[in-house]
C-alpha cells in the first residue's frame, strides 16, 4: 500500500453534504470481481451525460479544465455514508486522489480510505469552505498542502491543524498492512480463541 | 428532545461520576471480545461469525486467494447470493446485471475452495444476507458479526454486536477472526410512549433521522430502548437497527429480552439441549446496565407519530405523509445547495404536498422490509383491492423461506390477484446495478432504505415509506396514507 507522509496537490471543491458511495461509484460501474478498474466509474452518473457514450458533462466540476489532475477533494458533512462498498475508495484512490477533506465521513468509508492509502482529514465546515474559496480563486497555484507526521495543513496562508486516530495515521504514514500487523499478534489471538470455545461453546457446535 | 451526558460539576467531579456508573450493553459486549486494547491503536476485537454475499464478498475472497492467505476458521464463515442474483422464478447463474454470472461463479468456487457456508441459488434457505442470517439463528445474543454490507447492524435487533465493513477488513477477519476498530461513542435512543394503528418501526427510524440528520448517529453505536421497542416484535425490531446506518451509526443494538429468546428456538444454527440453557442463561443476563453511562442520550416522543415518506434523495428528508415538502434546508442542507438539488431531482416544489403524488411504481422488498410480518401487514390492505392502473408493482420476499412462508398462507394469491408481481428472494431492485431497474425518472414508493439519487434507476426518483404505505400507494395510484385503507 502507497504510504501517506506528505502531500502537496490540486484541490476540488465538491460541498454538497451527505455524498453517498452510490454517487461516487453506482452499482453499476461494479462489473468485474476486481479492486481495479474502477476510476472510470468515478461520481459516473454526474461525470458523464451519457452513460453509455461517456460524454462529458462540462457543468461537472470535475471535467473542468483547471480541476484536471486533482488529488484533494473538499467535501460537505457526512462524505462516503451509505454503502459499505470499498469500490468507491478504489475508484478516488485509482484517479489520483491522496486526501479527501470533509466535516465529517461515513464510518465504513473512512476505514476502507485508511487501508488504501487515502487520508480521511477532518476540518470543520467553515474552513473546508474558507479553502474551497481560497482554490477556486486560482486552482493551479493554491494548492494545500498536508503534512500527516504533524497534523497541519497549509491553505489559504494558515496552517490549520488537524486531528486523526493515531492507529489510522501509524497505518497511513507507514502504508501498512492490517493483516500484518495483526499476525505478529497472533499468539494473543490464538489464546483468546481458546479461551472462548470454553467460555461461549455453543458458538462453536456444528448445526 | 436532546441531552447528552452532561454533568453541572466540575470536570474531576464528571469522572467520578462517571467511574461509578454501570455499564452499556454495548460496552459489555464490546469488552467480552476485547483482544487488545492499546492506548496508541485501534482496538483488536474478536469475531465471532463473518457473512459474505457475492457482490463484495468475491472480492475479499478473492484477495485471499490471490496473496494466497486462507480463512482461519470457515466454519464460523457464511454466505448469501443475494445482490446480483435475479429474481425471477426460473433464474438461473446467467443474470439481466451484465457480468453478474462472474461474481455469482467466482463466489461459488471461492467458497467451495475456502470450505465456508454458501447459501447457494438453488437452496431453499438462499436470501438476503440480513433475512437469512436471523432466519437461521446464525446471528445469536451477545456475539460478534461482521459481513462487508453496510446493513448488517439489522442483527443488531437480536441483541448482537453486527456491523457492516469494507472488503479489505473482511479480508482481515477471514484470515485473522478479528478486526482493528476505534470503539464508537454509545447513544442510547429512547423510543417512549405508544404507536398508532398503522405506523410501525420503518416509521420511527425514518422520523429519528428526520430529527436529528443523515450525520446524527456518526461516531455513535445505538442502543434503542425503551417501551416502544419492546412492544416492537422481532422483524420489525430488525427494520428499526437496518437503518441505523442510515443514521451514520457504527451500529444498532437491542438488548434480547423473552421476545428474542422465543423467535431463536428451534432455529437450525440455534444451540441444542444443555447447550441451549448455557446459551439462554447467558442471553438472559445480557443487557444495560440501569445506571448504565451513555455518552449521549435521546427522547424520542412517538405516541403521535404519524406514518412516514422521503421526499428528498437523503434518508433524512422524510415527513409525515400528512405534511408537505420543508420550505427550505435546514442543517446540513442549508449551506449546501442540497436542498434545492433535491427538490430538483425529485420533481417537487417547496410547500408541497407529499401525499397524492402520482407513483409510477411500488416495491416491496430489500433487508428493510422483506419478511413475512411486513408482507403480512401489506396483504391486510391489498385483500380484495387492486393495484391502480399503470402501476408497477413487486413483491420480492426476503428469502426463499419468507416465500415460502408466505406462499402457504395464501399471501402470494392476495399480492398477485391485487396485480403485484410475486418473485423469488434477493436484493433485487432495491439498487440499480446495471440489470432489472425503473424507469428513467419514474416516481417509485419503495420499502427500501436509500432514496439516493439514481439508487433505483437511471434519475429514479424513490419515496422511502413503510410496507402498509406502499401497498396503500400501490392501490391509490398515488402516495397514500395508509391509515385509512387499514380501516376495514
Amino acid at each position: 500500500m502507497e504510504n501517506f507522509v506528505q502531500h502537496r496537490g490540486l484541490a476540488v471543491p465538491i460541498l454538497r453534504a451527505n455524498i453517498d458511495t452510490d454517487a461516487i461509484i453506482p452499482s453499476r460501474e461494479m462489473k468485474r470481481v476486481s479492486k481495479r478498474g474502477l476510476s472510470e466509474g468515478l461520481f459516473a452518473a454526474w461525470r458523464y451525460l451519457e452513460l453509455e457514450s461517456r460524454e462529458p458533462n462540462p457543468a461537472f466540476i470535475l471535467n473542468r479544465p483547471e480541476y484536471e489532475k486533482a488529488s484533494i477533494l473538499l467535501c460537505g458533512n457526512n462524505f462516503g455514508c451509505g454503502s459499505s462498498r470499498e469500490h468507491a475508495v478504489w475508484a478516488l484512490a485509482e484517479y489520483g486522489f491522496r486526501a479527501i477533506i470533509a466535516p465529517g465521513f461515513g464510518a465504513i468509508f473512512a476505514g476502507n480510505c485508511v487501508r488504501n492509502g487515502l487520508l480521511p482529514l477532518v476540518l470543520d465546515y467553515t474552513i473546508v469552505k474558507k479553502i474551497a474559496i481560497w482554490v477556486e480563486q486560482n486552482p493551479a497555484e493554491h494548492q494545500p498542502s498536508i503534512d500527516l507526521m504533524a497534523q497541519t495543513i497549509d491553505a489559504d496562508g494558515t496552517s490549520h491543524s488537524f486531528e486523526i486516530d493515531s492507529g489510522a495515521k501509524h497505518m497511513l504514514m507507514l502504508g501498512l498492512d492490517a493483516i500484518g500487523l495483526t499476525q505478529e499478534q497472533w499468539p494473543k489471538v490464538m489464546a483468546f480463541h481458546k479461551e472462548r470455545q470454553s467460555l461461549r461453546p455453543w458458538l462453536y457446535e456444528k448445526a | 428532545m436532546c441531552f447528552g451526558c452532561v454533568s453541572s460539576s466540575t470536570n474531576g467531579q464528571q469522572m467520578v461520576w462517571w467511574e461509578n456508573m454501570g455499564q452499556s450493553l454495548f460496552d459489555k459486549l464490546w469488552d467480552e471480545h476485547l483482544i487488545e486494547s492499546q492506548a496508541r491503536d485501534a482496538d483488536l476485537i474478536y469475531i465471532d461469525r463473518i457473512f459474505l454475499h457475492e457482490r463484495t464478498g468475491s472480492i475479499a475472497l478473492s484477495g485471499l486467494h490471490e496473496l494466497g492467505r486462507k480463512v482461519f476458521s470457515p466454519e464460523q464463515v457464511f454466505c448469501c447470493m443475494d445482490h446480483i442474483v435475479d429474481t425471477h422464478p426460473d433464474r438461473t447463474d446467467e443474470t439481466t446485471m451484465p457480468s453478474g454470472k462472474d461474481f455469482i461463479v467466482a463466489t461459488r468456487q471461492y467458497s467451495r475452495d475456502a470450505g465456508i457456508t454458501l447459501f447457494d441459488l438453488d437452496d431453499h434457505r438462499q436470501g438476503i444476507v440480513h433475512v437469512v442470517s436471523p432466519e437461521q439463528g446464525i446471528v445469536q445474543p451477545g456475539m460478534t458479526l461482521v459481513c462487508p454490507d453496510s446493513h448488517t447492524c439489522t442483527q443488531g435487533a437480536l441483541g448482537a454486536l453486527a456491523w457492516g465493513i469494507g472488503s479489505s477488513e473482511a479480508e482481515h477477519a477471514l484470515v485473522t477472526k478479528s478486526l482493528r476498530v476505534e470503539r464508537p461513542k454509545v447513544m442510547q435512543v429512547c423510543f417512549e410512549g405508544e404507536l398508532a394503528h398503522g405506523v410501525g418501526a420503518k416509521d420511527i427510524v425514518l422520523h429519528l433521522i428526520a430529527q436529528y440528520g443523515a450525520a446524527g448517529g456518526s461516531g455513535f453505536a445505538l442502543e434503542f430502548t425503551g417501551p416502544v421497542v419492546a412492544a416492537l416484535d422481532m422483524e420489525a425490531r430488525m427494520t428499526l437497527c437496518n437503518m441505523a446506518v442510515e443514521f451514520s451509526a457504527f451500529t444498532g443494538l437491542i438488548a434480547p429480552d423473552e421476545k428474542t429468546i422465543n423467535y431463536l428456538r428451534d432455529k437450525p444454527y440455534a444451540p441444542k439441549g444443555e447447550s441451549w440453557k448455557l446459551a439462554e442463561e447467558y442471553w438472559r443476563g445480557l443487557s444495560a446496565d440501569s445506571d448504565a453511562r451513555y455518552d449521549h442520550m435521546l427522547v424520542v416522543d412517538c405516541s403521535a407519530l404519524e406514518p412516514q415518506v422521503t421526499w428528498g434523495t437523503s434518508p433524512h428528508q422524510a415527513v409525515a405523509i400528512t405534511g408537505t415538502v420543508p420550505l427550505a434546508g435546514e442543517g446540513d442542507d442549508a449551506d449546501s445547495a442540497g436542498f434545492e438539488r433535491a427538490l430538483d431531482y425529485m420533481a417537487l416544489q417547496p410547500g408541497e404536498s407529499v401525499a397524492g403524488q402520482v407513483v409510477d411504481a411500488a416495491f416491496i422488498g430489500s433487508c428493510t422490509n422483506s419478511r413475512i410480518t411486513d408482507l403480512r401487514l401489506a396483504a391486510k390492505v391489498l385483500l380484495g383491492r387492486k393495484v391502480a392502473k399503470g402501476v408497477r408493482a413487486i413483491c420480492v420476499p426476503g428469502s426463499m423461506q419468507v416465500k415460502a412462508q408466505a406462499e402457504a398462507e395464501g399471501l402470494d394469491r392476495i399480492f398477485t390477484d391485487s396485480g403485484f408481481e410475486w418473485r423469488a428472494s434477493g436484493c433485487s431492485m432495491c439498487f440499480f446495478a446495471g440489470g432489472e431497474h425503473f424507469g428513467f425518472q419514474e416516481r417509485v414508493i419503495s420499502t427500501t432504505n436509500r432514496n439516493f439519487e439514481n439508487r433505483q434507476g437511471p434519475k429514479t426518483r424513490t419515496h422511502l415509506a413503510s410496507p402498509v404505505t406502499i401497498a396503500a400507494s400501490a392501490v391509490l395510484g398515488c402516495i397514500t396514507d395508509p391509515r385509512e385503507l387499514l380501516k376495514r
